[in-house]
């Protein structure tokens, strides 16, 4: 006998985790099953909804006002406004004060460790006090074993960019005894657990770092350093940090493995728990037995194939990087259902030929109606318990465009509550 | 006043390379000018093979010999670039017995060392390759590094004496009374190291005699001295695949076809190739099916080819040559000999002469047979030595190991550094603390990268060639900001933009050929994390644009009226100077 539920969600990134708990919500029995690592330690944890203005590619600043500018295949043109406010209040509510941004409609810019800035709807805490619209002298605090942030070099570029603020960078050893190569999680670990050595009176780790900044502070107002500062006990750490210091301090983003973005995985991780969704991981989804319908999808499970069955299926897996979407030197594909996938024929029309020329590769994913359900290469409907969220959709260039988590918000919060009502 | 020097060698290939270090350790003043980096042209685009000589024991038996002789010459003074994995050449059913008997006697006949594999032996060495291929005749083949090579005769010739200028294209040739004076460069960025953004100069370098060592490029710089050069540029294609497929060098053993061979080379394999004729060497398409071809053909000899990943692909030109009223037709059979071209003899233009045509790996013995043609010109009577004097690099790597024990890195980026390095390592190594890794996929650390820096200034190209760094399966997505990281504080933030932008830009361009499967999953990574995390596409310091900061969110404290913290109340500091 099969496996029952009424929603089953495959994938474990943003946009499957949500649409897991919108669904539970509306009155579902869930199970989320995730194969790998979501590619959330891979992201900034920064919720972008649209940063670039369509038309005149400048960062935008109000995300709602570039909408209407979308070409008509957009996940946000088929969903509408609604939908996106709708993705982003489950998120509000999901993250409670660990995210901000919520109180406006307007883009905040966020300073990155590339020394840009970035443009993005709702932002860590911990970065909350780092914005670039914000007036206040800023110190940058670098690391020397942390080959992706170069502080002084990050405050020049953002002075290059015209920031209204005064900006200093300094580079520091950190505190400890590491090896070259130590990984920020292992500094985020040694910063949680602040061990103090008694016997010779040498201070935590916590205290040691601040000592060390607060000898390069010349008045600033708030001190940036690398997204490590701690990984389960952050907001304690920057609190102390920053009461040492007497400044704000805030994190800078960073590529992966990305601290923020493995906090907002455990945070989703905790909210599906308290909604009863049950998660099982590890296992890869390779199939599903159905016509119109999908009625089982089939889980490998240690060399067997064993049949999950419920009454509405949501495909989270991700779109080229997460895999949910193959392709081979044939074709584009989507792996499990076999859902269409729009294409250039020929693989060399896949690319454009400058790097950041519009790429079409970037919005390779399935196309879907109003209900987040996967249509076909004649525009019907493949199943009519099947709904798609987050990357594997297309029709969007989520890099170029900044809006990712927006439309992994605004496909989950739909799907979800669809799927839910149709029980 | 222009610059005075004894010899000027165009062309910072192998063979320009190999030359200046002579005319260097003969101690004849000499300057080396390249239009782009060292390797820039045609050495930088081919597949790293140490010839045996096997490859022309049939066709070229002359040519054969100088292979082997220089491979054995190679493997003394350039160690640490070279790596001896030996080669196969692999007959399968369809292949002809006959031609494989003459392989093996012409190998026998030109002192190639050569014995005949079984199939089952042969499998047992490369599991990898097809059951069905029936033998081989193993030759001591060799992956070589051209880069590394390049620069370690450039680095020699300078510690020598010798002045190399790299990004100064040779934009006139000067003729006086029917002899060549000089020429006149631009350097992009001015003379010396490269710097980006730095303004660009021209100068006038008068020498007493100049060696066009272009290549495929002779024509063009013939062309500034008044007189034709030939030479018939000829494209291939290579694929570089993610993991080594196979040990050894695997060779097709039939007389001629593209896709014939496959070179282990570092953590990569590399797929060759093709020959075909181009009308000019710096614009010719670069096509699907030529990589297409790579796989389908060479999955005849390694069936996991046909699924594996490639991390981009590459082409380069030959620069054959066949004396004027030879006509051949087809590419390949145009003799892979060298010419020297004195424009003297040949077109009563005296001071000047030509080199084209000829191997990379006989770009020693060439280098010595122009430099002794020069010495004759100018009455120098020194010998030459380079096939005696190891590379720096290349000395004393017997001891080597034995110094390595004591750098506190892991011991396999502590192994890789110290093939890339060789005799060097422990001095590069020792200069740098703290010594993080930069480049994860091809295990570079931050001291090898800066060595790089100092050697060659702000291009990161050039950081990438000394030291692999980018080149690995991520083709820089993680590591290409590192590099540019490496650059600061020595340079300013505008020129550490200009260096990474450039980078990122040559990466792309080979890897557009290796778009599927897991590499597309790979190019839509790097593209998110330079596009979403960074927003380079969309930096205001970047594409210039004027932003508005005061309509972004501030945060709620900021958002509030009245705040202490201050918003910003207009554009931003950008237009305040």
């Amino acid at each position: 006998m099969a496996i029952s539920d009424d929603v089953l969600v495959v994938g474990g990134g943003l946009a499957g985790m949500t649409a897991a708990v919108a669904a539970a919500r509306g009155g579902a029995r869930v199970r989320l099953l995730s194969h790998k690592a979501s590619t959330l330690r891979n992201a900034s944890g920064l919720i972008d909804v649209l940063g670039t203005d369509p038309e005149s590619g400048a960062p935008l600043a109000d995300p709602f006002d570039g909408l209407d500018a979308l070409p008509g295949e957009h996940p946000y043109r088929i969903l509408g406004e609604a939908a996106i406010r709708e993705g982003l209040d489950l998120f509000d509510d999901l993250l409670g004060d660990r995210y901000l941004g919520s109180h406006t409609d307007r883009n905040a810019l966020v300073p990155t460790h590339g020394g840009t800035v970035k443009p993005t709807a709702r932002y860590p805490e911990s970065t909350g006090s780092g914005l670039a619209s914000s007036r206040e002298r800023t110190l940058l605090v670098g690391f020397e074993t942390i080959t992706d942030f170069d502080a002084p070099l990050a405050a020049a570029h953002l002075e290059n960019a015209g920031v209204p603020f005064e900006v200093r960078g300094v580079t520091l050893p950190f505190p400890g005894e590491f090896r070259a190569d130590v990984r920020v999680t292992r500094m985020a670990h040694a910063l949680d657990e602040d061990r103090e050595a008694p016997v010779d009176g040498r201070p935590g780790t916590r205290a040691a770092l601040a000592e060390r900044v607060s000898e390069h502070l010349d008045g600033e107002e708030r001190v940036g350093l690398p997204a490590l500062l701690g990984d389960e006990r952050g907001e304690e750490v920057r609190e102390q940090l920053s009461t040492r210091l007497g400044t704000d301090v805030f994190e800078v983003p960073m590529g992966p493995p990305s601290l923020p973005g493995l906090r907002l995985e455990d945070a989703l991780e905790a909210a599906l728990h308290e909604e009863g969704v049950r998660v099982e991981s590890g296992n890869p989804v390779v199939g599903y037995e159905g016509d119109d319908r999908v009625e089982t999808v089939t889980v490998e499970r240690v060399h067997r194939e064993v049949p999950y069955e419920a009454e509405q299926v949501i495909l989270a897996t991700g779109g080229l990087v997460g895999k949910g979407i193959r392709s081979s030197r044939s074709g584009v594909c989507e792996p499990i259902f076999g859902c269409h996938v729009p294409q250039p024929e020929d693989r060399y029309d896949w690319f454009s030929e400058g790097v950041f020329d519009d790429q079409p590769f970037a919005r390779f994913g399935l196309r879907i109606d109003e209900g987040c359900r996967p249509l076909d290469g004649r525009g019907e409907t493949e199943f009519e318990n099947l709904r798609a969220v987050g990357a594997v959709c297309g029709g969007y260039d989520s890099a170029r465009e900044k809006s990712a988590s927006g439309v992994s918000l605004a496909t989950a919060a739909t799907a979800g509550r669809r799927a839910a009502e149709c029980l | 006043m222009g610059y005075e020097t004894t010899a000027l060698v165009i062309g910072g290939g192998s063979t320009g390379c190999g030359i200046v270090r002579d005319l260097a350790m003969r101690g004849i003043d000499a300057t080396l000018v390249e239009r782009g980096n060292l390797t820039h042209g045609t050495t930088g685009r081919m597949h790293g093979l140490l010839h045996s000589g096997g490859r022309y024991a049939v066709s070229d038996r002359a040519s054969a010999r100088e292979c082997i002789e220089e491979n054995r010459v190679l493997r003394e003074i350039a160690g640490h670039c070279v790596e001896m994995t030996g080669g196969y050449f692999v007959k399968r059913p369809e292949d002809d017995e006959e031609y494989f008997q003459e392989k093996l006697e012409g190998c026998l006949a030109c002192d190639i060392p050569a014995e005949v594999v079984s199939g089952r032996d042969l499998r047992a060495d490369e599991p990898n390759l097809a059951r069905d291929v029936e033998k081989a005749i193993r030759v001591p083949d060799g992956a070589i590094d051209p880069f590394r090579l390049c620069v370690a005769n450039a680095a020699d010739a300078e510690t020598t004496g010798a002045r190399i200028e790299t990004h100064a294209p040779v934009t006139d040739v000067l003729v006086e009374d029917d002899t060549v004076v000089g020429v006149e460069v631009t350097h992009e960025s001015g003379p010396g190291k490269r710097v980006h953004i730095s303004p660009g100069t021209t100068e006038e370098i008068r020498a007493e005699y100049v060696v066009n060592a272009t290549g495929a490029w002779a024509g063009r710089v013939g062309e500034l001295a008044g007189v034709d050069v030939e030479v018939r540029p000829s494209k291939g294609v290579m694929t570089i695949m993610n993991v080594r497929q196979v040990d050894s060098v695997i060779n097709r053993c039939r007389p001629k076809g593209d896709a014939d061979i496959i070179v282990p080379h570092e953590t990569t394999a590399i797929l060759g190739t093709t020959d075909e004729e181009v009308s000019d060497p710096d614009d010719y398409p670069e096509e699907r099916w030529e990589v297409d071809m790579m796989i389908d053909t060479l999955s005849e000899l390694v069936p996991i080819l046909r699924e594996a990943r490639t991390i981009r692909s590459f082409w380069g030109v030959r620069p054959l040559y066949e004396p004027p009223g030879t006509g051949t037709k087809d590419p390949t059979d145009i003799t892979r000999d060298f010419f020297l071209l004195d424009h003297e003899e040949r077109d009563g233009l005296s001071g000047f002469t030509s080199i084209v045509g000829g191997k990379f790996t006989t770009y020693r013995m060439m280098a010595e047979r122009i430099t002794d043609h020069i010495c004759e010109q100018l009455g120098v009577n020194e010998r030459c030595r380079t096939a005696e004097v190891a590379l720096p690099g290349s000395e004393d790597l017997a001891t080597l190991d034995e110094r390595m024990d004591s750098f506190g890195l892991r011991s396999p980026i502590a192994r890789r550094s110290r093939q890339r390095l060789g005799s060097r390592a422990p001095a590069v190594l020792s200069g740098t603390d703290p010594n993080p890794v930069v480049c994860d996929c091809e295990a570079v650390t931050r001291a090898e990268v800066r060595d790089a820096i100092d050697a060659s200034g702000s291009d990161l190209n050039a950081v990438r060639i000394r030291t692999r760094a980018s080149m690995g399966n991520c083709q820089g997505g993680f590591c290409c900001h590192r590099m540019a990281h490496e650059l600061s504080p020595r340079y300013d933030e505008d020129v550490v933009r200009a260096a990474w932008d450039e980078l990122v830009r040559e990466r792309w361009k080979g890897e557009r050929h290796a778009l599927w499967g897991e590499q597309l999953a790979q190019a839509a990574l790097n593209y998110a994390l330079w596009a979403t995390t960074m927003n380079v596409d969309g930096d205001p310091a970047r594409t210039g644009a004027e932003v508005d900061f005061s309509a972004f969110d501030a945060g709620e404290r900021g958002s509030e009226p009245g705040s202490a913290t201050g918003v910003a109340a207009d554009g931003g500091t950008r237009g305040d100077q």
